[in-house]
């Protein structure tokens, strides 16, 4: 989609409106009119607490919503936030809404976002999620302060999560991107992020937003973009992270949006990360993690019944990926019992770099490719739940240093698979 | 009498000598065009072989499952069987163009057909081709989609749309041939609605039972399994 099919005459008409900005607060919507109030009013809070001189304007890009929260957006008053903080803006805040699709697209809702950040000139582009429930007010000056007085370019988030929460996150995004980009940031998918009007104007002048994995995961391929770029980086804690509802068909459609955006950034950046080996720590203000020990009720055989049927089932598709000796491990795992359920951190880690091998190379459809490791994704939820069951903090963060650096350890073994020729 | 048989002898000879003379130009001729023919073949062969290569064909024939199928048939792969394909139907090609200087009478009409028949046979050859890769991609597709929902005959799912999508290809391409045209509608109706009826009749009496799960399942219990089951994978 060309930049002028993105900026409508009217949305253009509104933003030369607006003029220059410091501080662009870009929100992608898509039928949250039941919690977009309470974000709008966390983020109008945010700005006349933390940066009332600054010039600031929230930018909605919606998705086509049916529930008017377009409407909901612009109709978002700050004199209600006014008179519950008692602070008093000396600029005006603008609200704009623009429909970019009629159809849900993060990626395109972004490029929406960021185009409007580099024709405002902003110095600061923050982004945030419209479904969250648990958003503070200082969420904003957390994300934005790094940028506007320490000159980071992107400020990505840690949350606080209940322990079997991101599970994706903990056992494939957060170590693999570790791996292979050798930095560490907890959330390489971020809902939550800031960036600077530096990586703003050159994110959005990349060239690979016509493919479907920068349309589906952009959020990714900026991460990859700010720590293979000459960008600082740094995370912020937040707080406690939003879970929304999800069901069953939510896993494959996450796992296109970010596993699938992980894997093809690797075509893109390989000279880049070949030669990188082990990690680096990045700048994080605030905690470095924080779980929350809640119970979770998880039906656990379902999960494991899950992962040996995938395995029984896809056998001529693992065929095709996967070597004869990770294969074979698979199906031995595959018979085992809840109670000694176990598929280990190495050999999940050469699964996924297998993975990501095979999706180079595409030896079939890599949608296809994304969507088979689903089921295997079950069969390692199912261990870190069971090897964290009873664990502490420490227990669970020394488990995830652990995976990372089977990760590390084993990237030698995805260049060789890499080169490989099968 | 002798001298009758001797100049009736004479005449016979004279006259194959005469028409042997006269078609040998021709002979030498075709062999011309079978033995440039051959070369020409030969080299188109080298051609689409490495054609084949460079676009990665193998790669694709993997995809749409023909490469197992010529494995357990103990061909070659399909590289070389489509470059020897061209190499045959190219010389053959020539071979008849050569005979056809012969000058027999009869035989132009069927050289006509053949060369006639030709475009069709690559139409259908292009259609079985991406037949079958439509019946592996969606098979594939379908396999992967019911096991991610927990179906639980997801592989018997997934050939019956292989068989299915193999059959529509094959009747289009006995269609396109013009073989056996009447029968092979007749079979791809019969065995399209014998598959329906199956899935239909299993459906109705083997699965009512996990139909009902099915449906109590997502009716009165349906969202509380799902949060109970799934972990927050991001």
């Amino acid at each position: 989609m060309a930049e002028e099919m993105l900026l409508t005459d009217d949305f253009l008409r509104q933003l030369i409106n607006v003029g220059e900005v410091d501080i662009l607060v870009g929100l992608r919507t898509h039928n949250n009119a039941t919690t977009i109030e309470s974000v709008i009013r966390a983020i109008q809070t945010g700005i006349l607490k933390c940066f009332p001189r600054e010039r600031a304007v929230i930018i909605n890009a919606d998705g086509g919503s049916q529930d008017k929260t377009p409407e909901l957006v612009v109709s978002a008053s700050i004199d209600d936030v006014r008179s519950v903080s008692k602070v008093y803006a000396l600029r005006t805040l603008h609200c704009i809404s623009t429909r970019y699709a009629s159809n849900p697209e993060p990626g395109t809702g972004l490029r929406a976002i960021l185009a409007a950040a580099d024709l405002l000139h902003a110095k600061a582009c923050v982004v945030f999620s419209p479904d969250s429930t648990t958003i503070e007010s200082d969420w904003l000056q957390r994300l934005v302060r790094p940028i506007y007085s320490d000159n980071f370019d992107l400020v990505s988030p840690i949350y606080r999560r209940q322990k079997f929460e991101g599970v994706l996150m903990r056992n494939l995004l957060y170590p693999m991107t570790r791996a292979i980009y050798g930095y560490r940031v907890r959330e390489p998918y971020p809902s939550e992020f800031a960036i600077s009007g530096r990586l703003a104007s050159d994110f959005l002048n990349k060239e690979s937003w016509n493919e479907e994995s920068s349309r589906l995961g952009a959020e990714i391929h900026l991460t990859v973009a700010a720590l293979t770029g000459a960008y600082r980086v740094c995370q912020s804690f937040l707080g406690p992270k939003a879970q929304p509802d999800r069901g069953a068909s939510d896993l494959v459609a996450a796992m296109r949006r970010t596993v699938g955006a992980l894997f093809s950034s690797l075509d893109i950046a390989f000279p880049l990360w070949s030669t990188i080996t082990g990690s680096h720590p990045v700048p994080t203000i605030g905690a470095q993690s924080e779980v929350v020990m809640e119970p979770v009720r998880v039906n656990r055989k379902r999960l494991r019944d899950m992962f040996a049927t995938g395995v029984a089932q896809l056998e001529p598709v693992f065929r095709s990926i996967l070597s004869a000796s990770a294969f074979s491990e698979l199906q031995r795992i595959a018979t085992l019992e809840v109670s000694e359920f176990n598929y280990p951190a190495d050999l999940w880690a050469k699964t996924v770099f297998e993975f990501a091998a095979s999706y180079h190379k595409s030896v079939i459809s890599r949608d296809h490719i994304v969507q088979a490791l689903a089921p295997l994704y079950r069969g390692r939820a199912l261990t870190f739940l069971l090897e964290n069951r009873d664990g502490s903090e420490e227990d669970i963060e020394r488990n995830l240093e652990s995976l990372c650096g089977d990760f590390e350890r084993l990237k030698p073994y995805l260049l060789e698979v890499w080169a490989d020729r099968k | 009498m002798r001298e009758i048989i001797i100049t009736e002898l004479t005449q016979a000879f004279q006259d194959l000598v005469r028409g042997f003379a006269h078609y040998l130009p021709r002979l030498i001729v075709m062999l011309i065009i079978a033995f440039v023919g051959w070369m020409i073949a030969y080299l188109l062969k080298v051609l689409a072989r490495s054609i084949l290569r460079l676009t990665r064909f193998s790669k694709l024939s993997e995809n749409a499952g023909a490469t197992q199928l010529l494995n357990q048939a103990a061909l070659p792969s399909s590289t070389e069987l489509l470059s020897r394909f061209v190499f045959w139907v190219a010389w053959v090609g020539f071979i008849l163009l050569g005979v056809s200087v012969l000058g027999i009478v009869g035989l132009q009409e069927y050289i006509s057909q053949f060369f006639l028949f030709l475009p069709r046979l690559f139409v259908a050859l292009v259609i079985l081709f991406f037949g079958l890769l439509a019946a592996s991609f969606f098979s594939r597709a379908a396999l992967l989609a019911a096991v991610n929902v927990n179906f639980r005959s997801s592989r018997l799912l997934s050939i019956s749309i292989r068989v299915i999508i193999s059959i529509f290809a094959l009747s289009m391409v006995f269609e396109v041939l013009g073989v056996a045209k009447e029968t092979m509608l007749i079979t791809f109706g019969t065995a399209l609605g014998a598959v329906m009826l199956s899935l239909a009749i299993a459906f109705g009496i083997g699965g009512k039972d996990v139909a009902r799960e099915f449906l109590e399942k997502r009716i009165v219990t349906g969202k509380k399994e799902e949060k109970e089951d799934e972990l927050s994978p991001l």
